[in-house]
């Protein structure tokens, strides 16, 4: 089961990509997979970011299946 | 939430510098007695002291376009205030650069001020956009924010 993740910020640097492909059954174990790969820094920033799923604001907990688009956002800093 | 049509909200997320006479012709109109305008800039040292050269600054753009709309009407709803702009720069910008702009106008100061305040203070929380901050040691870090 293939997940669509987009990444940014420090996340995107991380992982060299701003889009990569994950697995899981929800959004938190897509993201605990990717840190699996990435490292320790990679888990920090995720362990503190939200979800965005299919463009709807998520939970760590949101199921999500084949085909569904997973965002990872670091804690905001603009202005 | 209140309808807003486009021509009282301007929401930008854009490359190109910002223009504060822009937002401000935008949210000029005659029923206004009053327009707050902030404008937020590259400073020179970051949260520690440490020497910064330059800021870059990267954006879920629809993303973030839609929340600055959201942040525009949350703002139509709390006060009676007449015309809103939101922008904010993304890519690589010097120190004094301008990085955002909020104004609002309404038909009196204190509308116009409280607005304008909680509009920027949203924004630095709702809306996903990141910076970079870039030091003059040549490191460069992720900001992590609220």
């Amino acid at each position: 089961m293939t997940i669509q993740v987009r990444l940014f910020a420090a996340l995107r640097e991380l992982a060299g990509a701003s889009r990569v492909d994950g697995e899981g059954r929800n959004a938190g174990e897509v993201a605990d997979g990717l840190a699996a790969n990435y490292g320790e820094r990679f888990a920090a920033i995720a362990a503190v970011s939200s979800f965005v799923v299919n463009g709807e604001p998520a939970a760590r907990d949101t199921p999500v299946a084949e085909g569904d688009e997973v965002a990872i956002l670091p804690p905001v800093s603009g202005g | 939430m209140g309808a807003v049509s486009d021509d009282q909200t301007l929401v930008r997320i854009t490359a190109e510098p910002l223009s504060v006479d822009e937002a401000l012709a935008f949210i000029a109109e005659p029923s206004s007695g009053g327009s707050c305008i902030f404008v937020g800039t590259v400073r020179d040292s970051d949260a520690d002291g440490v020497a910064v050269t330059g800021l870059t600054y990267e954006s879920w753009n629809d993303v973030a376009a839609d929340r600055l709309r959201e942040i525009a009407n949350r703002l139509r709803d709390r006060w009676p205030i007449r015309k809103v702009a939101l922008l904010h720069r993304t890519g690589d910008l010097g120190v004094g650069d301008a990085s955002v702009v909020v104004a609002v106008s309404g038909a009196h100061r204190a509308e116009a001020f409280e607005a304008c305040r909680e509009g920027i203070e949203q924004l630095k929380h709702d809306v996903p956009i990141w910076k970079k901050e870039l030091l003059a040691t040549g490191e460069g870090h992720w900001v992590m924010g609220a």
